[in-house]
């Protein structure tokens, strides 16, 4: 869902690579493929590295004009075993469009943690247990740590407000130089959430503060998603997953959704997203 | 043509740079390092016209030139070592999607312990990537080799990566007089690089697609067979670098006085032409019938012409520069695969010899050659220092 509007906003001219992970395995199985524009999945951690690489070449042989070159991965992908390829590309200011589709764990493999999965969250390598409540991190902070590359723009998005996914998808890639987009994308096998709600749940992780969805220009917020101004607790995200459903069963699970609430609390007052009625987004400077 | 007396790092660079690389990628690693500071000192002062990615490791470097390949550009990179085993996953993926990559191996042992002499176990270890392995002799050939690797990659029935290896320190930081082939002669005999396939939306193709266990079989077949098959082009084209440019150092293998020989040295690399001095003095002084067999072309393997070039001698003398703990050398073990169910009945003995840099010594040779009827059921680690092996008995 999150890869067709990415490329329904880049258009044909465009070369694209993608790491190994359910997107790729379901798109490419020998000898169909989905995908119209020209399209690499060559391992698991270097879809920036062969972005870098088809963007040299592009350059090298005069063909910058032919296409725009946009890397995907998955959580894992990016912020795990492909955060170094990403990094040096970004250092290096390749002039590509990086897309994390971020569903909150490995769940090509099973649903296995990954740095994105967030707190108390329940994996297969995070179980919920007697003595766990599940993942005891928070999330990696990815778009900081892609701003402090020096990258210009870096955007948050969810599949919930696709209009504002393909706004983005095009703003970036009339940019020049490397830009990053994580959008998020629930994955109701892994979250455990109705299939149906799926646009609801994405829209509950932003409205909740929990998913704030904002846009970086060189190193700055310069807009954000704001949410209702009666504010959802994260309760109402939480409680249509089952990924969470430990939280509302054992005791001492109230402490716990506190943190969740804590955590959702900072996001608003971080990216200033507290304020008037929704969906309208507005622009704040901070 | 022109001949300089340069290091050996700088006359690949310099050969690298006739061939004219749309983009080079690299990561530094000794004893490495010199042909990538040459070929970056190149794109500085704007004697090469390339993309130079300075990437933050040898995975990123061979990803890079295996995206920057798959887009249609001659592509180039270096490493060795440790370098070598981080790009491992990528040199796969790289001969799987039939990218015509040139990679110069600087060979060096592997850690642990850490080592930065020469030996060969880099390249061994990923003889099974599915790449072209050749090894260089001397400077001269190590950097003729480089022209001939991109003929060869990119030829439209080969389409596979070469491995260009020469021994780390012996050949990258030695000095000899190098003739060294003009643009001019250069851009006769290698072609600009002009792919059916690439990655451009003009003819949007899927690379890297999923494979079954209906299809897996038959794509890995087909890697062998192009793998198998690439011998046809590496004998052409050293055949024609020969008509063209005037030197031949052996396409896939090289003999040397075996025409007589009664014992045959086999060896791959640098180590070569102390192994033919040895000859040469036991021809000389003893009237011996002893000859030598050179590997070049490790991957494809010439099953024939090896066991062609062996078969009437009663002793085969295997040199290792690296082998398979918990079996033996690894080029042994080949070379003794030729003999089977064949009428030879020469003896084959295998040795390991120069690990991380030991010298191997005229000497040292003599030695093997005269102990040649000592067999045991080991391959023999040939000049141990007994008294660091804390009581340990030979």
């Amino acid at each position: 869902m999150g890869a067709r509007l990415v490329l329904d906003a880049a258009g044909p001219n465009i070369i694209t690579t993608d790491a190994t992970g359910c997107l790729e395995v379901f798109t490419t199985r020998w000898p169909q493929s989905a995908w119209g524009v020209p399209f690499i999945h060559s391992l698991f951690e270097n879809s920036a590295a062969v972005a870098a690489g088809i963007e040299s070449a592009l350059k090298a042989l005069g063909r910058t004009d032919e296409a725009k070159v946009i890397a995907q991965g998955g959580d894992g992908g990016t912020a795990d075993i492909g955060l170094q390829c990403l990094s040096g590309m970004l250092e290096r200011g390749h002039d590509v469009l990086y897309v994390c589709y971020d569903n909150e764990a490995y769940m090509n493999t099973g649903v296995q943690r990954s740095g994105l999965t967030p707190f108390d969250c329940d994996t297969r390598t995070s179980p919920s247990g007697k003595a766990s409540w599940g993942n005891p991190l928070r999330k990696k902070d990815m778009p900081a740590i892609v701003a402090a590359h020096g990258a210009p723009y870096v955007a948050t998005a969810s599949i919930a407000y696709p209009k504002d996914v393909e706004r983005k998808v095009k703003k970036a890639l009339g940019i020049k130089g490397p830009k990053y987009i994580q959008i998020h994308v629930p994955c109701p096998p892994g979250w455990k959430s109705e299939p149906a709600l799926t646009i609801k749940v994405a829209k509950l992780a932003v409205e909740t503060g929990l998913y704030p969805v904002f846009e970086m220009e060189d190193g700055v917020v310069t807009k954000v998603r704001k949410i209702p101004k009666t504010r959802k607790p994260v309760t109402e995200y939480l409680k249509v997953q089952g990924r969470f459903k430990h939280l509302f069963k054992k005791p001492g699970g109230e402490k716990e959704i506190k943190k969740i609430q804590q955590i959702a609390d900072e996001n608003i007052e971080r990216y200033g997203l507290a304020g008037e009625k929704e969906p309208v987004a507005t622009t704040t400077q901070t | 043509m022109a001949r300089t007396f340069t290091e050996g790092s700088k006359a690949v660079a310099e050969v690298i740079r006739v061939c004219r690389p749309n983009v080079v990628s690299a990561y530094p690693i000794t004893p490495q390092t010199h042909i990538v500071e040459e070929l970056s000192a190149m794109v500085a002062n704007g004697r090469l016209k390339a993309e130079s990615v300075n990437v933050e490791s040898e995975f990123s470097a061979a990803s890079v030139v295996l995206g920057a390949s798959a887009t249609g550009a001659r592509t180039y990179t270096a490493t060795t070592s440790q370098g070598m085993l981080l790009m491992t996953e990528v040199l796969f993926n790289i001969s799987g999607m039939r990218l015509p990559v040139v990679l110069t191996c600087a060979n060096r042992a592997v850690s642990a312990p850490i080592n930065i002499w020469n030996d060969q176990q880099d390249s061994i270890s990923v003889r099974d990537a599915g790449w072209i392995q050749l090894y260089a002799e001397d400077i001269q050939e190590a950097a003729d080799l480089h022209l001939q690797a991109f003929r060869i990659a990119e030829h439209p029935d080969v389409l596979l990566p070469v491995m260009v290896c020469m021994d780390g320190f012996v050949l990258t930081h030695s000095y000899e007089p190098v003739d060294l082939v003009s643009q001019e002669e250069a851009d006769e005999f290698l072609p600009p690089y002009r792919p059916e396939y690439y990655l451009t939306p003009k003819d949007p193709l899927t690379y890297g697609a999923m494979l079954g266990p209906e299809a897996y079989m038959e794509s890995r077949y087909q890697l062998d067979k192009a793998l198998r098959d690439s011998s046809r082009m590496i004998v052409e084209v050293a055949g024609e670098f020969k008509k063209k440019i005037g030197r031949y150092q052996g396409a896939l293998i090289d003999t040397y006085k075996t025409e007589d020989a009664e014992v045959i040295l086999v060896a791959m690399g640098s180590v070569l032409s102390t192994i033919k001095e040895a000859v040469d003095k036991l021809r000389d002084e003893g009237g011996q019938k002893v000859g030598v067999l050179k590997v070049r072309s490790f991957r494809p393997f010439p099953k024939e012409e090896v066991y062609s070039a062996l078969e009437g001698a009663s002793d085969v003398l295997v040199m290792d520069r690296a082998f398979s703990p918990g079996s033996g050398g690894v080029l042994t073990t080949e070379v003794k695969a030729t003999f089977c169910g064949r009428k030879s009945t020469a003896n084959i003995k295998g040795h390991i010899i120069g690990l991380g840099g030991r010298d191997m010594t005229v000497e040292s040779i003599l030695n093997v050659i005269n102990d040649r009827a000592v067999v045991s059921g080991q391959d023999k680690v040939v000049d141990l220092n007994e008294s660091l092996l804390g009581g340990q008995k030979l």
